[in-house]
């Protein structure tokens, strides 16, 4: 047998998604240094930009999930924000703790992932007009909890909301000679948590696996002995999940309930999801892509408020690149059919590369 | 029981509704042999396999495995009882990499150890001589190193029966030998491949055995090497019910003096059969003949523009023209019947009428509709004059029959009063009676200067009906019969002794 | 007519009950009075405000029927379209009848844009329609607001007062009637082209579609741009009854009300053959539902979550398992049915055809 080298093995669609997600955000944080030097250069912009869309990374997150299993799921903003106001009313009521909001806004998020995923796993509904539903109905539960803004004021969260761990060895020096330690807010730590945690769980878990096969091709993946329904429904309840803990993140970094918790989340989920690489139509992820991904977007809202420009060029500039990237996405796909097509008879050419990459010619 | 037997089924029965798929039929799979499943479309090898698999539940009859009687619930059990299934089309994921093709829905650990994944995988590879590694993608592989991970899998997991179902229809000639060493080491190894195919030369090069079936019943069994290839195709084919009708084509006589209505050179497609050159006269009906995948429906295809064109030349009634779209082969005079009437032909949830009217409606333009009496009087028309049976002109297409969506589709293109009409496989799954009638409008429209191309997996329809027939046989045209030639024998000594041009 | 019937059954039923509960409630609900010369009332109201709903699903049930998907971005297409009306209408001087038209012509224009862009994500980059649809959807009111010079412009004028409202001497609200024009234009369309049977054909099986001569791109193409045209005029009759331009607030939701009154009109949201008469009876069904709710004291955000409840509960009753155990049920009763019938009259019955 003819000795296989390592570098052979070509990129694979999601590497290569990757790559391109993170040469994009290096290439567009060093624009925004180049562009506002003394705001970018400081680490602690960069740990801001964590610090205070902490919620928008965790969906991304769960979003990447679903992707990956071949749905979707726009219900993300709603439950995230109905999980932010219920648990700011629990918060605000008498006897409560910290504790148990935590608790509810997991039972919250459980709660929507497991009622979508049944629909779409096991009733086999499309999952973009249940979870477009989902999102209304959370939107309206959350004016029935309550439609005024409202204040954390629980000693024990309001500490919890305050407490910033400090890097000793990173920092800046200020005007007075000061240095300043970077600081990271408990929620940043969540985020980095869930990360940490799904990108674990994809790449070492059964459910993991199983679920990039399911979207690979569910049909295949059924042949081989999957259970894609379960698959399915867990995909659904782990983004639900981590919806609620977007929810409770998004509340140690306001510390407040409004109506408009969260509003529009779920596309800029997507769009950062896509942004990092993920493919729509499933099987194709990586879930450190989309942090990079979520990253990317904020970069561009930090530029687009640095530089002082309407706050609605950001949201035009968001929907711009989804646009792009759905297409870039729709172009490789298309050249992968017209080259990998069963039926398709392959020119010379690229039989001879085929056989290359097997490792046989020269 | 015979030595060395892991297989037997006996006697098995499958009907659909209006379809006996199988009767009484037996097969026997000895270890370490390649034994091939022939038959031509709707002999019932599909089925055979798919009830032995369990994605059907037979009738009747019993399948014992290694001797011992089974009743498998699903394809899972058939694959935990040691019958590992490869198909056509690959089924494995294509996004995951080959070592977790491998092992994937496999074993209880909730979590995957990847080293010892990939060093199993390794072993797997490396024993079959598979070019494959183990962390690679399964997309990144060819077709062929596909199959055979696929089959590497079934093995691995501990099959004694191996079915392998047209495994080779989608890879070229290099990749089809690399497979075809693998059965054989597996062979050496004692598991008993089931092997079906439509490539004769293929079973020849691998088989030890050829079991054949026609028209849902066995014809028999054979040693592959004391089974001429002119025998087995015609045995595949058979002799055809003693004659119907006294149909036949007496029309040969056209042949010489009329103009030519279609030409082509070098024409070829995007599905792969290889530049042909063709041409009809008015009032000809020729046919395209070969077994299934021979290339005869992408040929027609390819003159219809139904699959991308990529090259040749086309001239129609002598005039260079463009095809490259369906519409623009409907508005030289062209009309095809589309060989899956399903997925190709009938709009299931519209009336008959629409579907009736639909074709002539597209040439005549989006902004000029016929008017509801208009189409209603086509409609009429054509339900009666070819006795489509049919509650009303408004009753959604799919409720029908198949004899009557098929009729329902002829009646599409008649209406557009086409100077050439295609008809793939017009007669394929409807009843006798239909075909009859089918087959004897053909010879009327050519008697009325029309001219029609007949491909059917009948040969001795198409002997009834075509006054040529070009000989098709792996995507190549291998020969071309007129006159006195039109013999089922000939057509069959034709199949069977082409050989490819280029080989 | 009793086939006509059948298609619209179920969207007619939901109505009538819904206006019974209404009756029941209050015993003047049907009261119509006449103010100034012009008719108000429940009824009239209840046309009045589904004017724009109603025009946006005629447009929705095509895309739904040819790409078996929906178009999510209807409400900020309107916006975006009825942002460039008021500028428009500002660039062309006084305002008159002929300057309003000239400025719908020009939102129209617009809208077939954004319908463009829509169908060519969709049918050239072949990406699903709620997708492709996204971006609009996310991007779309933050352009409609740079449109509008970051204010939100007010449209008080003699001409737009009246398409809003009541032209004087009519005695039915404007809205109405341009209700009733837009749903005679696809009338006539329909009438005069093959819109329908070239839509159903591809929505129902695009390959026998192309085999016979027709393109399914370009098909998919005209219907988008045809919804992008009734998001123009729905947005441009929007204005002109709110008499100001809110990108924020205008027809906000109303791609959810779309997309119900479609699968309550009995169309299948996978697309193939459409009944417009029932979707157009399912967008007056969802206007009587959203204004019995406010009678009932529900708020008009939690109205939202019922609304979102009975969608989720539609598709649950037409989810392929359910209907497969309908089917099975169905076959079991009338199984046992034909039994009971064999045994009573001594022969098998079967069902009439």
């Amino acid at each position: 047998m003819t000795k296989l080298k390592e570098n052979r093995v070509p990129l694979s669609n999601a590497n290569l998604l990757f790559i391109i997600a993170a040469v994009i955000l290096l290439v567009m944080y060093l624009f925004a240094i180049a562009l506002f030097p003394e705001s970018f250069t400081q680490p602690q912009t960069f740990f801001d930009l964590f610090n205070n869309n902490a919620a928008l990374i965790i969906l991304a997150c769960g979003m990447s999930v679903v992707m990956i299993g071949g749905g979707i799921d726009i219900s993300v903003g709603g439950v995230c924000g109905l999980v932010t106001m219920s648990c700011a009313v629990f918060l605000q009521s008498a006897g409560a703790d910290v504790g148990r909001s935590v608790l509810l806004a997991l039972a919250i998020g459980l709660a929507f992932g497991a009622l979508q995923g049944f629909l779409i796993a096991y009733l086999e509904i499309q999952p973009f007009i249940i979870t477009l539903a989902g999102m209304f109905l959370a939107n309206g539960v959350m004016t029935i909890v309550n439609s005024t803004p409202i204040r954390v004021e629980l000693p024990a969260f309001v500490a919890l909301f305050e407490t910033k761990l400090k890097i000793a060895w990173l920092g800046t020096v200020n005007r007075h000679g000061m240095f300043i330690p970077c600081k990271i807010s408990i929620s940043m730590l969540i985020a980095v948590g869930v990360i940490v945690a799904v990108a674990l769980l994809l790449k070492w878990s059964r459910f993991g696996r199983n679920l990039y096969a399911v979207g690979g091709n569910a049909q295949s993946a059924l042949m081989l002995g999957i259970n894609v329904k379960r698959t399915r429904f867990l995909s659904y309840l782990l983004c639900g999940l981590l919806s609620g803990i977007a929810g409770y993140a998004f509340l140690l970094t306001t510390a407040a309930g409004n109506v408009g918790n969260a509003s529009g989340f779920e596309m800029k989920a997507i769009a950062a999801s896509i942004i990092g690489g993920t493919m729509l139509t499933g099987g194709v992820g990586n879930i450190l892509g989309s942090p990079i991904g979520a990253l990317s977007l904020l970069t561009i809202n930090e530029i687009i408020r640095a530089a002082g420009i309407d706050s609605n060029i950001q949201t035009i500039i968001s929907g711009f690149l989804l646009c792009f990237f759905i297409v870039l996405q729709s172009v490789i796909i298309w050249l992968r059919d017209r080259s990998g097509g069963f039926k398709l008879q392959r020119p010379p050419w690229l039989k001879a590369s085929l056989r290359t990459r097997d490792g046989e010619a020269p | 029981m015979q030595e060395g037997t892991v297989l037997e089924m006996r006697g098995i029965c499958k009907a659909f509704p209006g379809v006996r798929a199988l009767h009484n039929v037996d097969f026997t799979l000895r270890a370490g042999e390649v034994h091939a499943l022939m038959g031509e479309n709707g002999a019932g090898k599909s089925t055979l396999i798919k009830v032995l698999t369990a994605v059907y539940t037979k009738d009747a009859g019993e399948i014992r495995v290694a001797g011992a009687p089974v009743h498998f619930k699903s394809p899972q059990e058939a694959q935990d009882g040691g019958v590992g299934t490869v198909y056509q089309e690959v089924t494995l994921c294509p996004n995951i990499t080959v070592a977790e093709n491998l092992f994937i829905g496999r074993g209880k650990s909730p979590f995957i150890k990847w080293k010892g994944m990939n060093a199993g995988a390794k072993a797997i590879l490396d024993s079959l001589g598979i070019p494959a590694m183990p962390g690679q993608q399964l997309s990144s592989c060819s077709l062929a190193v596909q199959q055979m991970i696929a089959i590497a899998r079934a093995v691995d997991m501990d099959c004694k029966i191996l079915v392998l179902d047209e495994p080779t229809s989608s890879l070229d000639e290099d990749e089809v030998k690399k497979l075809f060493s693998l059965m054989r080491d597996l062979k050496a190894r004692g598991v008993a491949i089931l092997f079906v195919t439509h490539f004769l030369d293929q079973v020849y090069e691998v088989s030890d055995r050829i079991t054949v079936l026609r028209g849902g019943e066995l014809v028999g069994e054979y040693v592959a090497k004391d089974l001429p290839q002119y025998e087995l195709v015609s045995k595949m084919m058979g002799k055809a019910l003693e004659d119907i009708d006294e149909i036949k084509n007496t029309q040969a006589a056209m042949e010489s003096g009329e103009e030519y209505l279609f030409e082509a050179e070098g024409l070829a497609s995007s599905a792969g059969i290889s530049p042909f050159d063709f041409h009809i006269r008015k009032g000809e009906v020729n046919g395209f003949t070969g077994l299934l995948g021979s290339g005869r429906s992408e040929s027609v295809r390819a003159i219809f523009a139904a699959d991308k064109v990529t090259g040749g030349a086309v001239k129609v009634k002598g005039k260079r023209v463009k095809i490259d779209k369906p519409i623009k082969a409907m508005k030289q005079g062209i009309g095809y019947l589309p060989e899956d009437r399903k997925a190709d032909g009938i709009i299931a949830d519209l009336s008959v009428r629409d579907n009736i009217i639909l074709a002539l409606q597209v040439m005549k333009g989006f902004l000029r509709p016929f008017s509801k009496a208009e189409a209603q009087a086509f409609a009429d028309e054509y339900i009666a004059a070819l006795n489509i049976k049919t509650a009303s002109a408004d009753t959604p297409v799919g409720s029908l029959s198949g004899g009557n969506q098929q009729k329902v589709i002829l009646a599409r293109w008649l209406l557009t009063h086409p100077d050439y009409l295609i008809l793939d496989e017009p007669t394929r799954g409807i009843d006798i009676g239909t075909k009859v009638e089918i087959q004897k409008l053909v010879l009327r429209l050519a008697s009325e200067g029309m001219g029609v191309t007949f491909i059917s997996s009948e040969i001795e329809e198409m002997l009834r009906t075509c006054s040529r027939l070009i000989v098709m046989k792996d995507r190549h045209i291998v020969g071309e019969l007129a006159g006195e030639q039109l013999t089922q024998d000939d057509v069959m000594r034709t199949i069977a002794k082409g050989g490819r041009a280029d080989a | 007519m009793p086939k006509a019937l059948r298609g619209v059954l179920i969207p007619l039923t939901v109505l009538l009950l819904l206006l019974l509960i209404n009756v029941i409630k209050d015993v003047d609900f049907l009261d119509i009075s006449n103010v100034n010369g012009a008719l108000y009332g429940n009824i009239p109201n209840i046309l009045f405000g589904a004017t724009e709903l109603v025009i946006i699903t005629i447009g929705m049930t095509l895309v739904t029927s040819a790409s078996g998907g929906q178009d999510i971005s209807v409400g900020v297409v309107a916006t975006i379209t009825s942002a460039v009306f008021i500028q428009a209408l500002a660039a062309f001087g006084p305002v008159s009848w002929l300057s309003v038209a000239g400025a719908l012509v020009v939102s129209c224009a617009v809208g077939a844009l954004l319908g463009l862009f829509n169908g060519t994500l969709v049918a050239i980059f072949r990406i699903q329609p709620m997708v492709a649809t996204l971006i609009l959807f996310t991007a779309g009111r933050s352009i409609a607001f740079l449109i509008d010079g970051k204010v939100s412009p007010n449209l008080k004028n003699a001409v737009t007062t009246q398409i809003g409202g009541v032209i004087p001497g009519v005695p039915i609200q404007t809205p109405i009637i341009l209700t009733v024009v837009v749903i005679a234009v696809f009338a006539v369309l329909f009438k005069l082209t093959n819109l329908r049977l070239y839509t159903q054909t591809v929505g129902i099986n695009e390959k026998a579609a192309r085999l016979n001569g027709i393109d399914p791109v370009k098909v998919k193409l005209l219907v988008f741009v045809i919804l992008g045209i009734c998001c123009a005029v729905a947005g441009f009759i929007s204005v002109c009854k709110n008499e100001r331009h809110d990108s924020v607030n205008l027809l906000k939701l109303i791609e959810m009300d779309a997309i119900l009154a479609v699968a309550l009109g009995g169309n299948a949201l996978i697309g193939g053959k459409f009944n417009l008469p029932g979707a157009i009876i399912g967008a007056y069904t969802i206007e009587v539902l959203n204004r019995t709710l406010l009678r009932f004291g529900i708020s008009p955000d939690a109205i939202k979550a019922v609304k979102a409840a009975f969608i989720i509960f539609l598709m649950i009753v037409s989810s392929p398992v359910v209907m497969s155990l309908l089917d099975k049920a169905r076959g079991k009763i009338a199984g046992r049915l034909e039994k009971s019938a064999s045994d009573k009259y001594g022969g098998p019955k079967t069902e009439g055809a």
